[in-house]
C-alpha cells in the first residue's frame, strides 16, 4: 500500500500513514521558525503515546521546543540519524529528518488532522 | 533574550536594510533587532573563519568631556580610566553602593579630557542617569549620544583586510582595545579594535543616518571575502564561546564583579574613592559566595539559562547561559556554583527536563583564537 498524503497538526508536526504505522516529523515551517536544529530528544521504542502529549524535544541554537504526539499509539521506531545529524530536521524535514514511527491505536485520528491546504492557510495566517 | 515591554520598540537606522535582507527581527533591550539573517550556525562560522557584519546601534554611547572627566569617571566606575593612554580602551563596570553591577561597559579615551563610555542597550538610560548623577560637582559634562550614534561592527579574521581600504585609520597601528578617529567610506567615524566575538574585529561609530552608507560599503567590499550580515543570535554564541559575560545573564544588580570573575577590573587602590568601594572591599577580603564557571556538558542535553546545577548532595548553582557551541560541536554553558566547585575538572550535573546530565567545570574561555 502506498503511503497516504501528509496530514498536519496545529503544533506543526506532520504525519504520513503507511498501513497502520504513522511516520511523524516537524514541518518545514516549524524547522524554519526554530532555526538551526542542534539537538533532538526522542522516545524509546515501545513507549506508548497519547495524542497531544509531549513525546520529545527539539532544540535549536536559541530555543527549546516540545514535540507533541499527533496520534496515539506505540513507538515502533525513532530516527537514530538525528542524534548525530540533527540538522536533517532543517534540511529534509519530510524525508531524512523524520522523527518517529508510531503504530496507531485509532486510525481515525489521522483523518481529523489538517490537510495540506488547511495547514498552509494556518501558517500563512502566522 | 526577548523582552516584552509594552513600550514600542526603537528602530535603528538600518532596520529597512535588515528587512530587505529577510532578517528575523526581535525585541531586545527595547530595540527591534535582527536575531538572524541566514542562520545562526552559518553566521557564527563566518565570523570564526572569515567575517561578519553587525548592527549594534542599540548600544548606548555616552561621551564625557571636561577637565575633570578622568577623575569623575574614576569616581563613578570601578576601573581607573585615568590610567588609559589617549586612544586606548578598557573594560569596566558601573556598580551600585552595595557592589552590585549596574552595567558592564567599555571606556575609550578619545582625548586628554574626553571619554566615550559604551553601555548595553537595556541599561543605556539607567547608566546615563547614574553617570549624570555621579558627575555632579565635577567639571565634566555628560553627552548621551545613544540616539544619534550608529554602531556597525565588522568581526572576524579577514575584517581588517576588508575595512582597511575603506578607512583613513591605519589599522596595522591600531592595537586591540584601541580607538582611532578618521573616515570610513568617506564618513567621519570612530574606529575601535574591540568586539564581543573572540575574534579580531572593529566597531565603527558614526552619525545615526550614516550607518546605511557604511553598512553598504562594507557589505560590498567584503562580499568576495565571505563577509555576511550577522544577528544577535550569532553574537550570543560567539561571546559565550569567548567566555564573555552578558548583562542580564551572568551580570545583574544582584551580582558583584568578584563572583563574576571580574575582580581584576575593580581598582580598589586607585586614588580617590568610587561608588561601591566599601562594599567591594568587604567582598574582596572575605571572598565571593559563589563563582562563575564554564561548563562543558558531557552527557546528552543542552544546559540553558535558569537550569539547576547540582552536586551529589543537591542543588549547588544555576546556569546563566548555555547553548550548543558551533565551534566545539558540543553544549557549553556558564554557571554560578559554590566556590568549592570552581576547580576545572570538577564533575557536576545539570537538570535538563528533570534528568541529571553530566557536565565538567572547565577553564574559560571555551574558545581562544590563534594569534
Amino acid at each position: 500500500m502506498a503511503p497516504s498524503e501528509r496530514r498536519y497538526t496545529r503544533d506543526h508536526e506532520w504525519v504520513q500513514l503507511d498501513g497502520d504505522v504513522a511516520t511523524v516529523g516537524i514541518t518545514a515551517y516549524a524547522a524554519d521558525q526554530l532555526g538551526d536544529v542542534v539537538f533532538v530528544e526522542l522516545p524509546s521504542i515501545g513507549r506508548s503515546l497519547e495524542q497531544h502529549a509531549t513525546f520529545g524535544v527539539v532544540e535549536s541554537v536559541k530555543a527549546v521546543s516540545d514535540l507533541f504526539a499527533p496520534v496515539s499509539g506505540e513507538v515502533v521506531e525513532a530516527n537514530a540519524a538525528l542524534a548525530g545529524e540533527p540538522e536533517l530536521a532543517n534540511g529534509d524535514p519530510y524525508g531524512a529528518g523524520w522523527m518517529i514511527r508510531v503504530r496507531l491505536t485509532d486510525a481515525s485520528q489521522v483523518d481529523a488532522l489538517l490537510d495540506e491546504a488547511a495547514y498552509e492557510a494556518l501558517t500563512r495566517a502566522g | 533574550m526577548t523582552d516584552q515591554d509594552a513600550q514600542p520598540l526603537r528602530e535603528t537606522a538600518l532596520v529597512d536594510l535588515h528587512e530587505s535582507l529577510h532578517a528575523r527581527l526581535i525585541g531586545f533591550g527595547g530595540w527591534l533587532m535582527p536575531v538572524q539573517y541566514t542562520g545562526i550556525l552559518q553566521e557564527h562560522q563566518a565570523v570564526r573563519e572569515r567575517a561578519g557584519l553587525f548592527d549594534l546601534s542599540h548600544m548606548g554611547e555616552l561621551f564625557v568631556d571636561g577637565p575633570d572627566a578622568g577623575d569623575a569617571l574614576a569616581s563613578a566606575l570601578v576601573s581607573d580610566p585615568r590610567a588609559l593612554a589617549i586612544g586606548r580602551a578598557q573594560y569596566s563596570m558601573i556598580c551600585a553602593e552595595d557592589g552590585g553591577i549596574i552595567d558592564d561597559l567599555i571606556v575609550y579615551r578619545l582625548a586628554e579630557d574626553r571619554f566615550l563610555v559604551v553601555a548595553n542597550a537595556s541599561n543605556a538610560s539607567v547608566v546615563s542617569d547614574a553617570l549624570a548623577d555621579r558627575l555632579a560637582g565635577w567639571n565634566a559634562v555628560l553627552d548621551d549620544r545613544s540616539m544619534v550614534t550608529s554602531l556597525v561592527a565588522i568581526q572576524g579574521p579577514v575584517a581588517a583586510s576588508i575595512l582597511q581600504p575603506l578607512t583613513s585609520v591605519d589599522l596595522s597601528g591600531l592595537r586591540y582595545y584601541a580607538i582611532g578617529e578618521g573616515t570610513v567610506a568617506g564618513v567621519a567615524a570612530l574606529v575601535a579594535r574591540t568586539g564581543y566575538t573572540g575574534e579580531d574585529g572593529f566597531e565603527v561609530f558614526v552619525d545615526w543616518d550614516r550607518a546605511t552608507g557604511i553598512w553598504s560599503a562594507l557589505s560590498a567590499a567584503g562580499a568576495d571575502a565571505g563577509l555576511i550580515p550577522c544577528g544577535l543570535g550569532a553574537r550570543d554564541t560567539l561571546r559565550l564561546e569567548a567566555g564573555m559575560p552578558l548583562y542580564g545573564n551572568e551580570l545583574d544588580r544582584a551580582t558583584n564583579p568578584f563572583e563574576a570573575g571580574l575582580g581584576r577590573v575593580v581598582k580598589l587602590d586607585k586614588p580617590g574613592t568610587f561608588v561601591g568601594r566599601d562594599a567591594l572591599m568587604r567582598i574582596a577580603s572575605r571572598g565571593p559566595a559563589r563563582r562563575l564557571v564554564g561548563l562543558v556538558v558531557t552527557g546528552r542535553g543542552i544546559a540553558r539559562h535558569g537550569y539547576v546545577v547540582r552536586d551529589e548532595e543537591g542543588p549547588t548553582g544555576i546556569i546563566t547561559s548555555g547553548t550548543h557551541s558551533p565551534t566545539l560541536g558540543r553544549p557549553i554553558a556558564m554557571a554560578f556554583v559554590h566556590p568549592k566547585h570552581a576547580e576545572p575538572g570538577t564533575i557536576l550535573a545539570v537538570d535538563v527536563r528533570d534528568q541529571p546530565v553530566a557536565a565538567e567545570v572547565t577553564q574559560l574561555p571555551f574558545y581562544r583564537r590563534a594569534r
